[in-house]
């Protein structure tokens, strides 16, 4: 396959995860969601690379980490188009679009500043109310917004 | 959490919004009793609302219960910096009930998150007024008999109104059809509009005021436009007369057309209007009463008709 292909140009992995098909203007978020900053596995982080139904994209590969489906369905949020690829031994041992939770926890901050969870120190909580384009609403004020400009906590 | 709180009225079923309706109907007929004798119900104002106070205290009072509480967060523990969540945990160790107002939205979600004892939502900044919708339902319900297949027109500030954005979303079981009335500054959100759409809700929109809308209409609802809600001050001067109701405009509307207001009101319904019979806000205040002994008994899951 030819997407395999240019994920080994990049780095072959022997074993770990490969998030493909991230639009490149998400890439750096993705990167944050998955809290790599602070990760000292190898991680190869590739952008504005050709994708025929994306234009450009983003990819990410971390090396010998495999990620709880609930951390990496967080990308969704981002990126609903976003493919994971578990790698063992050099082969892909699993591909899945990555699936957004009808509720995300901890992740998103309210855009209201009148909202009581920018102003207690509480859990912030969202729901999904569209899949495309991803819309999310604040569990407590209802204040609505795209999940593209969501800002990630 | 208690699933006996009551945050938004779209947390409600239409069976249960038709339930807490016979509740009030109950309490018009029989408002004094002695059955929260014994019980405690606190009245946490974080932010002042005199009139909603008011007729949450007398509701209890006239049931038989008491209450305690505050009707200014600065007399309060907030002022020294206590969370909410703590304040709330705190109260909760004294009362059956809690009645809640709060300027920053989402407060009273956050509440019956951190309790087990009901939390009554009276306001949270502009986000959510369940118990003005009970009664704004109420009194459309008293007046016309029912609920069902009603023309409703909305006039005035249908942008920041959440008076109106919350009886829109409950009239949603009744099959009605809604005139939005205002300026292109004030216009009803798109999400509402969506939300019609979507629920098969029939809808017109006009910035015209006009004869044929009053005339069709059984329910007017009128509502202030507030001037600091425009960044155009000339806008504002433009049209804060073009949405004022004069009784001369109801002369060939329905006979039972109901002309209704949250209150305060300023100059949208023109003094004239108030000796007309088709003039219902004072009554309409007046069933805030009712409505708010019929959520209270049902967050204490008391029933006063067994």
């Amino acid at each position: 396959m030819s997407t395999n292909k240019k994920e080994l140009a990049v780095a072959a992995l022997r074993n770990g995860t490969v998030i493909d098909r991230i639009p490149s203007s998400a890439l750096f978020q993705a990167v944050r969601l998955l809290g790599l900053e602070k990760s000292n596995r190898h991680v190869t982080i590739g952008n504005n690379l050709h994708s025929g139904k994306l234009g450009t994209k983003g990819i990410i590969k971390i090396a010998d980490t495999e990620f709880p489906e609930a951390v990496l369905n967080r990308i969704a949020l981002i990126a609903p188009c976003a493919v994971v690829n578990t790698i063992r031994d050099f082969e892909v041992v699993d591909k899945r679009p990555v699936k957004l939770p009808a509720t995300l926890t901890g992740i998103v901050k309210c855009g209201n500043p009148k909202c009581i969870s920018n102003n207690e120190p509480m859990t912030t909580k969202f729901e999904v109310i569209d899949n495309d384009p991803v819309t999310i609403r604040c569990h407590y004020c209802n204040h609505a917004v795209a999940g593209k400009d969501a800002q990630i906590l | 959490m208690s699933s006996n709180s009551l945050v938004s009225i779209s947390d409600i079923s239409r069976d249960e919004i038709l339930d807490l309706l016979d509740r009030a109907r109950y309490f018009e007929e029989n408002p004094n009793s002695k059955i929260l004798d014994g019980r405690v119900v606190a009245t946490l104002f974080f932010e002042p609302s005199t009139r909603t106070r008011l007729s949450f205290e007398t509701a209890v009072n006239r049931l038989g219960g008491r209450v305690i509480g505050f009707s200014d967060a600065n007399s309060t523990s907030t002022s020294k910096g206590e969370t909410l969540k703590d304040t709330i945990k705190m109260v909760a160790n004294y009362v059956d009930l809690i009645v809640m107002r709060h300027y920053l939205e989402g407060a009273a979600r956050y509440a019956t998150e951190v309790t087990d004892i009901p939390v009554i939502n009276a306001g949270d900044g502009a986000n959510q007024h369940p118990s003005q919708t009970m009664l704004d339902l109420y009194s459309i319900y008293k007046t016309q008999g029912t609920l069902n297949n009603l023309t409703i027109t909305m006039v005035g500030d249908l942008k920041y109104g959440r008076t109106v954005h919350s009886l829109l979303m409950a009239m949603q079981y009744f099959n009605p059809t809604f005139n939005f009335i205002a300026s292109k500054e004030l216009q009803m959100p798109e999400e509402y509009k969506e939300f019609c759409r979507t629920h098969g809700i029939r809808f017109t929109e006009s910035t015209d005021f006009s004869p044929e809308v009053i005339n069709s209409s059984d329910i007017i609802y009128m509502t202030r436009v507030q001037r600091e809600r425009f960044t155009d001050i000339m806008e504002y001067e433009r049209v804060k007369n073009l949405y004022t109701l004069h009784n001369s405009m109801l002369d060939n509307s329905k006979p039972t057309l109901k002309i209704l207001h949250p209150l305060p009101r300023v100059n949208e319904i023109d003094r004239d209007v108030d000796d007309n019979p088709k003039a219902y806000y004072f009554d309409q205040a007046r069933n805030g009463l009712f409505a708010r002994q019929a959520i209270i008994t049902r967050a204490l899951g008391i029933d006063p008709r067994k």
